[in-house]
């Protein structure tokens, strides 16, 4: 560009970006997890949302949690419209008052006509939070790191004599207590009753013992992805998207494990103090009907979280969604009211046993 | 300041309008001195005085129950924790969680008593749905059996605990102690006792740190003071080109160093010095050394600085009036840098008493320290109480080591360049 050009259309410019600022008010705020997923949810519900609104969508990351929520709604200072949040999260958030609440009955009705209640998995309805996908935390390992037998069991992840190698395990209480205990033998639908009870903490914590000093911990969802692929772990639990990514897409030689993968919901849910509250339930239903839910499938293999939207996922999705039937048989849903009750005292617990 | 105070003008007849004037003068430029650093006091005071005030009132304040249950709280703080509350209590804890279910105020409040005692949370919601359509005016009895913990000490421990609007319960538990169901202060069960811990090993690895940084970095400073210019201005660039490279690339370099498969490990499997990887990485070891490596310029710089101040001179004096070298440096030279040898050492470990993402990257499980629990509590837990007490209880900290650092050293020792 020559400097005449510049001069001339510096003013334009300066006055595009100002008229930028002020529809800004205008925008809405998507926030989700980055990386492939929020790939998926670009392709799958802003775009055609801005197609068919007109509506910008700004679309920004964060690693979970609800501090930067609750910071943004104790400051009264509200920039993030929706949040794409963790079970657990929603229904803490949702305590503490930081979301609006949603009722179901003005949620879309399926394509078939099943009302909203009706057509959701199982505790896909929150108070404040509407859930989109399931997803399977899984154990997945490296296949080219061992050469003879190849793990196939949760149990497998435990047994560090027939399967050498670091584990990598995410560095929270939640679901691995759980993992130990149905590797020391307790039944799925155990688990929890097993914890209630301070033997049953006692013996997640000593089952972990064994596997303790192999471990290398990670928080984000894409590090165990990473430590994989360097060669850092053999074995390491994952969430199934990351790993589909990965081998399918990608071409590593990762296989997930689907025995006893612990089943998890996301949600779509909106900050309290929002400005934009009726664009951002009108985006919260968009994107929460029977067509987009499926259509999301096509670009990564979470499962959507209406049943409706099943029978709409393609051939070629199914067998990797945490859903469908053969990987689903021994999947456990995580208990996120008994961990509402129990986590300060468990993490804390978890956090001085990490440091000794 | 005043010149003229002192001086006898009067006697010497001189008028005393011009002492007021002079007077008016002086004034005038004590005004203007003031408003030019007005601009810095506020803002020192708005980004550090008042975020810390915050933040060590926030450690104390507590005022979840006594903002929603006013009257619940009044009624604990009468009680005498001695056995369970009569009527009165659970009659008003009744009708407040029912109100507090309608106001949407109960997540909060269950949310808070939870972290003071497992269970709370589906405790109360769980209470609260079912004492919405409880008409009678027996409470104790039909909330015994609605669910036995509401007769259990620890439950209304809990309640009095956060019946005050302040407290010291995070500083107990910023310390690993808590007040039991009967108010006396008790050590936490030992599985969960971790910040005391926590507390001595970040002091510990900080010393380490520290040591580590004298060691390598007093003879760099001394190797740089006597070169020629010229070569001593490369050495510096070579001091300084790491120190203005991100924190968070050095920090990755380290990984890429010292990882199980990473460039080191290999070199000496490649030269069959180690016949298995070594664990540099994700330990204390990896932390240690990524800080040392970080904070080494902080040392180097100021001592530097004070050895190139020193004159060669007096050496040569030592040396001439027949002490060894090895006298003339601890008699004569070592003496002369002790501001900036000290003025390093006290900025390595005060800056490393703080660390946080590199201890985040590389520590794995044993090489965190205090400052990523408080992370922890301000991103994860959300339990900003905590986090607040246990920041205010390393500021404490701090003040006392710089306070015996003054006593032993003195700070007008100190020579930052």
């Amino acid at each position: 560009m020559t400097m005449k050009k510049l001069v001339t259309r510096l003013p334009m410019a300066v006055a595009v970006a100002a008229a930028s600022m002020t529809a800004s008010a205008e925008d809405l705020t998507v926030v989700s997890w980055g990386g492939a997923y929020t790939a998926s949810q670009v392709e799958a519900y802003h775009k055609p949302f801005t197609a068919q609104t007109g509506t910008n969508i700004i679309s920004e990351n964060y690693s979970g949690g609800i501090a930067e929520i609750k910071a943004q709604v104790e400051a009264g200072n509200v920039t993030w419209d929706v949040v794409d949040l963790e079970k657990a999260d929603v229904i803490r958030a949702c305590d503490e008052g930081l979301l609006v609440e949603i009722n179901p009955d003005d949620l879309p009705k399926g394509d078939n006509g099943v009302a909203a209640v009706d057509d959701f998995v199982a505790g896909g309805l929150e108070d404040c939070g509407v859930a989109n996908i399931v997803w399977g935390k899984i154990v997945a390992f490296d296949e080219s790191q061992f050469s003879g037998k190849k793990p196939s069991k949760l149990v497998d992840f435990f047994n560090l004599k027939e399967f050498p190698g670091k584990r990598g395990l995410k560095k929270t209480p939640k679901v691995n207590l759980e993992r130990a205990l149905m590797a020391d033998g307790v039944a799925g639908g155990e688990v929890y009753n097993v914890l209630s009870t301070p033997e049953g903490v006692e013996r997640a914590f000593a089952k972990l013992d064994e596997i303790k000093e192999q471990v290398v911990w990670w928080e984000a969802g894409s590090q165990p992805v990473q430590l994989l692929a360097d060669g850092e772990v053999s074995m390491t639990t994952a969430y199934n998207g990351r790993i589909y990514n990965a081998s399918e897409v990608e071409g590593k030689p990762f296989k997930i494990i689907w025995d006893a993968q612990f089943a998890e919901l996301d949600f779509f849910a909106i900050v309290k103090g929002t400005k934009n509250l009726d664009k951002a339930m009108e985006f919260l239903k968009f994107s929460t009907d029977t067509k987009r839910l499926a259509d999301q499938t096509n670009y990564i293999s979470y499962a959507p979280a209406r049943k409706s939207s099943i029978a709409l996922v393609s051939d070629k999705m199914m067998p990797h969604m945490a859903t469908s039937p053969e990987n689903f048989a021994t999947a456990v849903p995580v208990d996120h009211v008994w961990w509402a009750d129990h986590q300060d005292e468990l993490n804390e617990r978890f956090n001085a046993w990490l440091n000794k | 300041m005043s010149m003229s105070a002192d001086t006898p003008a009067d006697e010497q007849g001189i008028d005393p309008q011009l002492k007021a004037r002079l007077r008016k003068a002086e004034r005038f430029l004590k005004i203007r001195a003031l408003l030019l650093v007005v601009p810095l006091m506020l803002f020192v005071l708005f980004t550090f005085v008042m975020p810390l005030a915050e933040m060590l009132y926030r450690s104390v304040h507590n005022p979840v129950l006594v903002e929603a249950m006013p009257e619940v709280a009044r009624l604990m703080q009468e009680w005498d924790s001695q056995e369970l509350p009569g009527e009165e209590i659970y009659a008003a804890v009744g009708k407040a969680l029912v109100e507090a279910r309608k106001e949407k105020t109960i997540g909060r409040i269950a949310n808070r008593l939870n972290s003071e005692y497992s269970g709370m949370r589906s405790l109360l919601t769980g209470s609260a749905r079912k004492l919405q359509r409880y008409k009678g005016d027996d409470y104790k009895n039909f909330m015994l059996q609605l669910d036995p913990d509401w007769g259990e000490a620890e439950t209304w421990g809990a309640f009095k605990v956060l019946s005050s609007e302040y407290t010291l319960t995070h500083y107990l538990a910023a310390f690993d102690m808590q007040y039991d169901s009967k108010g006396k202060i008790v050590p936490q069960p030992e599985e969960r006792q971790i910040y005391v811990d926590m507390l001595l090993k970040t002091l510990k690895l900080s010393l380490l740190v520290t040591v580590f940084c004298v060691l390598l970095g007093y003879p760099l400073a001394y190797y740089l003071s006597i070169l020629p210019p010229s070569k001593s201005n490369l050495l510096m660039i070579l001091v300084l080109l790491p120190f203005w490279t991100s924190l968070l690339v050095r920090t990755s370099s380290w990984i890429v160093m010292l990882q199980g498969q990473g460039v080191v490990n290999s070199v000496l499997l490649g030269l069959g010095v180690i016949g298995e990887p070594l664990d540099m990485m994700y330990n204390q070891i990896g932390t240690v050394v990524a800080m040392t490596h970080i904070l080494l310029p902080f040392m180097i710089l100021p001592t530097y600085s004070v050895m190139k101040s020193i004159s060669p001179v007096y050496m040569r004096a030592a040396r001439s009036l027949g002490a060894t070298p090895a006298h003339a440096f601890m008699r004569v030279y070592f003496p002369q840098t002790v501001p900036g040898l000290s003025a390093g050492a006290i900025l390595v470990f005060i800056l490393s008493i703080g660390y946080y993402i590199t201890p985040a990257l590389v520590g794995g499980r044993t090489g965190q320290m205090i400052s990523n629990l408080i992370a922890y509590h301000m991103q994860t837990s959300l339990n900003w109480g905590l986090g607040a007490a246990l920041a205010g209880s390393l500021l404490v900290v701090v003040l006392v080591l710089y306070w015996i650092y003054n006593r032993l050293v003195g700070a007008s020792q100190m020579k930052l360049g």
